[in-house]
């Protein structure tokens, strides 16, 4: 059903979507003379997984970093449901449902896996300094510890709750922060190379977990390499290089792109395109 | 040489006056440092401010409560100064600007020009006479055999262990509830931190003023007891010891800076009597004299640190688990 709110959209770069969640419009950002990120027209639909892919240094994560607040671009907007996030420090655009993990995963490690997921929940008066010396939190704390114990659970990692997190292996971590990026409450959840350095069997499963978000109504942007993954989850397709979107489409019609196996490849690969 | 003797004082400088003092300028740098991971190499400045702020309130005519008021409220906008250019910046900046601002602070202390208001180089002193007033012991020595104490010290004392309990107490609610789930969070990474919703800087500034207003309460105490302040007692080292008890006790513990103090000035009250025994009375060592046991003392005492910290990096109450996670 995803895949069927993205038939009728033409598979061009900046093309409109029927619902979008979030639109980015004449974005840049540049390093020296290196424009890191340059896009006219970008439309994430609600509700489906939409994967960027590209080539190492294509901005897919300095796209990122902008439109979660984690930097700042030389000119441009963008906006989540309609509502402005230009200039929006990062901690806030959390808060306003767009949650993103890390590429080098970033688990807190001295803190359990539980107070990992409890540090994450929205709302709680005592994380305010007066609020926790004086506010009620811990009827707060009860209601949060269920949620973060519900979810550890659907991630499989209820039994380690009490375990430092920096005790974790990595694919652990991996599954960690994408629990405790459900604990924000998000709308949008972007992804940083969710299955780097994941073995088969663990990129099967947090594929799987991705999907069923999906299927909650959350909407997942994810960088990706592995184009075989993209294939087989994602309903739309964003390819970037050099700071650029050169291609948009499902991932059908993607892997049958010049321009696309260009980028990757590079422009004199063999027969001319 | 009698080693009762020089234990007996080692006890009495581990539940005396300095360790006091200690103990609660080091749980103000643990919340910076241990809870929040703010690397703040000038916790001298806000001991100075507090104490300033208070002496020269009663100096110029006003109570003693209102010159603590006074103390507290400096050590509040010196962190909220101190915070606002730093705390954005990352953590190397603030370690370089609040060593060199407690230097600043102390310099301006000493200097001709702020005399008028400061007494320069000669400080301010009698301040506490208001609180001497009040001290309900009769005179007299407390205590068992040479483990003794005349009424003065007891009241000093009581008040010094009586605001390590509070500050205790305060902590204990502060570092268990959410707020200090959040700033243990940003100690281990900001940027997680951040992703997750935490206002980082909001967190690192009310930890840099609360542990600020800890230290003043700190630098307060000690003023009292020495019913003195001068500039040049607030020197960056009392800053190192701060830091040293908290390592020795534990970062991110609870009582690990009470410990830690107390450890700290048995230790050091303990090397010191001991080699003044052997070096002075027993003349063991021919090449050294009296004018040798204090730098020998230190020397040993460093020596002592690098050895705990090598069989016990993780302090005193601190968990080994937490201590063998990277960052």
């Amino acid at each position: 059903m995803a895949s069927d709110m993205m038939s009728g959209i033409a598979h061009e770069p900046g093309v409109r979507k029927p619902d979008p969640i979030l639109v980015v419009d004449s974005l840049r950002r540049s390093f020296g003379g290196l424009k890191a990120v340059d896009v006219d027209h970008l439309e994430i639909q609600r509700g489906t997984i939409t994967s960027l892919i590209g080539p190492n240094g294509a901005g897919k994560t300095t796209l990122f970093n902008l439109l979660t607040g984690f930097d700042k671009p030389e000119n441009g907007s963008w906006h989540l449901n309609g509502g402005d996030l230009v200039g929006i420090a990062s901690f806030r655009v959390a808060r306003k449902g767009v949650v993103r993990t890390f590429q080098l995963t970033k688990s807190l490690s001295r803190l359990t896996v539980l107070e990992n997921m409890l540090v994450a929940a929205k709302d709680q008066i005592g994380e305010s300094f007066w609020g926790a010396l004086f506010g009620r939190w811990r009827a707060i704390e009860a209601v949060n510890e269920a949620r973060a114990v519900e979810a550890l659970e659907r991630f499989g990692m209820a039994h380690m709750a009490g375990e430092y997190a920096g005790s974790l292996s990595g694919g652990q971590r991996k599954l960690l922060e994408m629990a405790r990026a459900l604990m924000v409450d998000p709308e949008v959840i972007m992804l940083d190379e969710p299955m780097a350095g994941v073995n088969p069997a663990l990129t099967q499963t947090l594929l799987g977990h991705i999907s069923s978000l999906r299927d909650e109504g959350k909407t997942i942007v994810f960088v990706e390499h592995d184009m075989d993954v993209v294939q087989e989850i994602s309903q739309w397709v964003v390819v970037m290089s050099q700071g650029r979107v050169i291609a948009e489409g499902p991932p059908l019609s993607i892997a049958k792109n010049h321009e696309v196996i260009d980028a990757y490849l590079g422009l004199h690969h063999g027969e001319k395109p | 040489m009698d080693i009762v003797k020089i234990l007996i004082d080692a006890g009495r400088a581990a539940v005396g006056v300095p360790a006091a003092a200690y103990a609660l300028s080091a749980m103000g740098l643990n919340l910076q440092f241990g809870y929040t991971g703010l690397l703040n190499f000038g916790h001298v400045a806000s001991m100075l401010v507090g104490a300033y702020g208070m002496a020269i309130t009663v100096d110029r005519g006003g109570p003693l409560w209102l010159g603590v008021i006074v103390g507290i409220l400096f050590a509040l906008i010196l962190g909220l100064l101190l915070g606002i250019p730093t705390l954005r910046l990352r953590a190397d900046y603030l370690a370089i600007v609040t060593i060199a601002t407690g230097e600043i602070l102390r310099l301006v202390a000493r200097s001709s020009w702020a005399a008028p208001v400061t007494k320069g180089i000669f400080g301010i002193q009698r301040f506490a006479d208001d609180f001497f007033a009040l001290n309900p012991i009769p005179g007299g020595l407390y205590g068992i055999g040479r483990f003794r104490f005349d009424e003065r010290t007891v009241w000093v004392m009581m008040l010094g262990w009586g605001l390590v309990g509070l500050t205790v107490l305060f902590m204990w609610k502060l570092t268990r509830s959410p707020w200090g789930r959040a700033i243990r969070a940003i100690r281990d990474d900001e940027d997680a931190a951040l992703s997750l919703g935490k206002n980082v800087f909001a967190y690192k500034l009310q930890s840099l003023m609360v542990g600020g207003a800890i230290g003043a309460l700190a630098g307060m105490f000690l003023a009292i007891d020495q019913q003195n302040v001068t500039p040049d007692a607030y020197l960056p080292l009392l800053t190192f010891y701060a830091f040293t008890i908290v390592i020795l006790g534990g970062p991110g513990t609870l009582i690990g800076p009470i410990t830690g103090s107390m450890i700290f000035w048995f230790l050091f009250e303990f090397i010191g009597g001991l080699m003044s025994a052997i070096i002075v009375d027993l003349e063991a060592i021919s090449v050294l004299d009296a004018t040798d046991v204090g730098p020998i003392r230190f020397a040993l005492f460093g020596f002592g640190l690098m050895w705990l910290m090598i069989f016990r990096p993780q302090g005193i109450f601190g968990k080994k688990e937490e201590m063998l996670i990277d960052g």
